[in-house]
């Protein structure tokens, strides 16, 4: 990463700064009522937490909580409607206001306020609509544990939608943390709400200590921007960051202070956690030990995209630093392509989701850093509809299978009875998520990947590459789902969970292929072939819930695709990110041109990459949509073509020619061994050294001078008499000795 | 009260002559005379095994310090000591008072007046 190739990136941002966007506007007073986004859902966990308290047994607090996040999404939009593309605060609340001085900076002010601007309604928007959505499935998704449990999820479900917006709507960096540190705190609670099931509380464990040092960086971040804009507040230190952009842009690299350098680097990290990017990924998929529409909500939708939020929102001080983002850039590309790599060989089907989650990640912190803010904006809003699409079609295959999600015991699950919407749901959902030409997938993936070739950086056009066989890889790895579970002979094999006959199934088993083991124990070997074999099985078809929901999100994943034709450059997600802080100009053609114009490229250097010597805007349409095409040819080659059961495809064969490769994607690359060789077993041997260095060193000081005057008692106990002579020999003996020592002091 | 009496001399002493006209009396007369008291009280205490002859001795050497100090009061020309007598006399009296009941109440439950009879401190 030398300077000299990063230079003109930075010219590019300096364009970008100068377009007068709205983060330099005037700040306007926002209404009260958008206040009333936050407030709801946190009414709904109040009322959700006192039907617990009363045990309530119906499924009262779904449609409390449905209710409840309806209206919190019918205020967004109208939130959307009325304010976006200006910049409001609302101070709702005077929270922190502590001086302790009069000067610059010795003055912390963290109100609970509002800072609304177009990427605020654009976040608001998918976040509490997909929530409502997912409530309302998962009125019926989780009716097994009425009674049981069902309270206590629907109100750490809006726990949740409170929190994140908080972390979305908040106007300092400090309710931004708070929010940050809720959603983080939902997410355990929900991974570990089977808490009975040791995998699952174990999973809640890792995703809230890997998400420890994210948060911890996001804190040191918090408190340096504190430290050097003296504020936390966005609009004070947008405005404060704006010198250091006009200074990059007149190339004055060294006039930006090191510590505005360090800032986004916190943030980043921050971002890498809770966003699950290399280094700090491996928490995502084990959180899928949580019911699936917290998976698909929290884990895939909204949550695990707050990083991808953070760097939008403060944007303008990313721009600053010449090294964020393009680490930004490495880290996604190279998440994207391990994730994918990962997820080609898991036979989970939720775990493939999850990995696939994570890949998609990357490509949007790569967006991001490719100054595609508005292709990452985009893409999170197609990935939050056809990921939860994705995600609730496993579930509804979950919950009607007993817990089945193991890809090689189920197949042709869309022509069986009553699972037709499923089928088609989980169809439009891999479409899009293998990039079929004209699915929003395809639109907002091929936004990153143009620009992954436009972008002059350090080494962006090997990360477009990357990404590329990336986007090959996820088509596979998706259409290898589809191609095994929803399509070819009809059989399956159901999961451990048979809560037709047991009232606290979910609580007492597991979901994943250790609890099949188990099952076949229990009904032998022979149980395998037929469907409805064995105990009288039969999968029950999802209700009108699931199928309402499921086609509302297949019709809404089409449907993003729609924005992308509204207006120019990329329609109106690039829109709205453009009026707010997090804009760019390297976003379409037009403001290319605008950055060619300006001149302020290095002479001789090429200021446009190409790919194939043409215009990567253009030509990326047919490039990624022929490596998807050719991902799914591959898996229904190897998946579909010929395949007569569940168990065995043509894949299988490839498998011993690719040596021990396969074991290692399968076994994850081993990178939760390496965690576990690099940091846990050190920390395990520190910590009994530790706790030998307490036993000994300290317990053994401590026990010395306890028993130091035990012992000298023991030898004066003697004496202690009892006789009054004694006693008063000793004394007399003891004030003739003090006598004395005086008179031979002082004469 | 004979111990009260036996303070009386000692106070009259003290009144006796200013400073300026005490001639062969000085103040290491009444020191010494001091010295002596409290010795014999400390011999008598350690030696003596009857109680009340015990408490007697205590009272000895209160009146010991009892001496010095309004000698020194007198020498110093200065009230302070021995209004401090006065209250050590008041106070030598009620704990004589309780002194001998506690006496009495040890020799009623072992028939004797032996110090030796009493160990139930030890350690």
């Amino acid at each position: 990463m030398n300077s000299g190739s990063i230079i003109p990136v930075l010219n590019l941002l300096a364009a970008g700064a100068e377009e007068g966007h709205a983060s330099a506007g005037p700040v306007a007073h926002g209404p009260w009522w958008v206040a009333l986004i936050v407030v709801l859902p946190m009414l709904g966990a109040m009322l959700c937490g006192a039907a617990a308290a009363l045990k309530v047994r119906s499924k009262l607090p779904a449609f409390l909580t449905v209710g409840l996040l309806g209206a919190s999404c019918a205020l967004a939009v109208s939130m959307y409607l009325e304010l976006a593309g200006g910049r409001s605060i609302t101070v709702s609340y005077r929270w922190i206001d502590f001086a302790w001085g009069t000067g610059e900076g010795q003055r912390l002010v963290a109100n609970f306020g509002f800072y609304i601007d177009s990427l605020t309604c654009l976040w608001m928007l998918f976040v509490t609509g997909l929530a409502t959505l997912i409530a309302l499935y998962a009125s019926e998704y989780m009716s097994h544990d009425q009674g049981v449990g069902y309270c206590r999820f629907f109100a750490a479900f809006n726990l949740f939608v409170f929190s994140m917006a908080c972390l979305v709507m908040g106007d300092n960096l400090l309710l931004l943390y708070l929010g940050w540190e809720g959603v983080g705190l939902c997410s355990y609670l929900l991974i570990g709400y089977f808490y009975k099931r040791p995998a699952a509380v174990a999973a809640a464990k890792k995703a809230f200590i890997v998400n420890r040092i994210g948060d911890l960086a996001l804190a040191l971040g918090t408190m340096l921007a504190f430290v050097h804009f003296g504020s936390v507040e966005y609009a004070v230190i947008f405005a404060k960051a704006q010198p250091y952009i006009e200074a990059i842009k007149s190339g004055h690299l060294d006039q930006v202070p090191f510590v505005v350098q360090v800032i986004p680097l916190l943030f980043m990290v921050g971002a890498f956690g809770k966003s699950a990017q290399l280094p700090l990924y491996v928490w995502l998929p084990d959180a899928m030990e949580g019911p699936t529409p917290v998976s698909a909500l929290i884990h895939a939708a909204t949550m695990v995209t707050a990083g991808v939020y953070l760097i939008a929102r403060t944007y303008p001080i990313f721009l600053c630093s010449e090294y964020a983002l393009p680490v930004v850039a490495w880290v996604g590309a190279l998440t994207a392509l391990l994730a994918a790599t990962i997820g080609m060989a898991q036979f989970d089907i939720k775990r493939i989701m999850a990995y696939s989650t994570v890949s998609q990640l990357g490509y949007m912190f790569a967006g991001l850093a490719f100054l595609s803010s508005a292709g990452a904006a985009y893409h999170v809003f197609t990935h939050a509809f056809f990921k939860a699409t994705l995600f609730l079609c496993c579930g509804a295959v979950m919950h009607g299978f007993a817990g089945q999600l193991d890809l090689r015991k189920l197949s042709g699950v869309a022509f069986m009875k009553g699972w037709g919407i499923v089928g088609l749901a989980m169809l439009i959902g891999c479409l899009n998520l293998a990039g079929v030409p004209f699915t929003a997938g395809f639109f907002s993936k091929d936004m990153i990947l143009a620009e992954s070739f436009v972008t002059m950086g350090p080494g962006y056009q090997v990360l477009g590459w990357v990404l590329l066989l990336t986007a090959g890889l996820t088509a596979y790895y998706t259409f290898r789902v589809f191609f095994r579970v929803f399509v070819g002979p009809k059989t399956f094999e159901p999961g451990d969970e048979l809560h037709a006959h047991d009232d606290h199934g979910h609580d007492a088993h597991g979901h994943d292929s250790r609890g099949d083991a188990h099952a076949e124990a229990e009904h032998g070997p022979a149980g395998h072939a037929a469907p409805g074999h064995g105990h009288d099985f039969h999968p029950h078809a999802p209700g009108w819930a699931i199928n309402l929901v499921l086609l509302i999100l297949a019709a809404a994943s089409i449907a993003a695709a729609l924005p992308y034709f509204m207006g120019e450059h990329g329609g109106w997600v690039p829109k709205l990110v453009h009026e707010s802080s997090a804009t760019t100009i390297s976003d379409g053609h037009g403001s290319t041109a605008a950055f060619l114009a300006s001149g302020l490229h290095e002479p001789g250097a090429s200021a446009h990459g190409t790919l194939f010597g043409q215009d990567p805007h253009k030509i990326m349409y047919y490039v990624s949509g022929a490596i998807g095409a050719v991902g799914i040819a591959i898996a229904f080659v190897l998946h579909y073509a010929g395949r007569k059961t569940a168990g065995t495809s043509r894949a299988d064969a490839l498998v011993p020619a690719l040596g021990p490769v396969a074991g290692w994607a399968r076994r994850k690359w081993l990178v939760d061994e390496l965690y576990d060789a690099l940091v846990r077993t050190p920390l395990w041997v520190l910590s009994h050294v530790f706790h030998l260095i307490d036993k000994l060193l300290i317990d053994g000081l401590v026990n010395l001078f306890g028993w130091l005057p035990r012992a000298a008692a023991q030898r004066l106990r003697p004496t202690q008499g009892g006789d009054l002579h004694g006693y008063a020999a000793g004394m007399a003996v003891g004030l003739g000795a003090v006598l004395i020592l005086v008179w031979m002091l002082i004469l | 009260m004979s111990l009260l009496a036996a303070s009386s001399p000692v106070w009259m002493l003290a009144q006796a002559a200013p400073p300026a006209e005490m001639g062969s009396i000085t103040l290491a007369h009444y020191l010494v005379v001091s010295a002596v008291m409290f010795c014999l009280g400390v011999v008598g205490f350690l030696t003596r095994r009857n109680l009340i002859v015990m408490f007697l001795c205590t009272e000895m050497m209160f009146q010991a310090a009892g001496i010095a100090l309004v000698a020194f009061s007198r020498f110093h020309l200065h009230h302070t000591g021995q209004s401090f007598v006065i209250f050590v006399l008041t106070v030598a009296a009620a704990e004589a008072a309780m002194a001998l009941a506690l006496v009495v109440l040890l020799f009623r439950k072992r028939e004797s007046l032996s110090a030796g009879e009493w160990r139930d401190l030890r350690g």
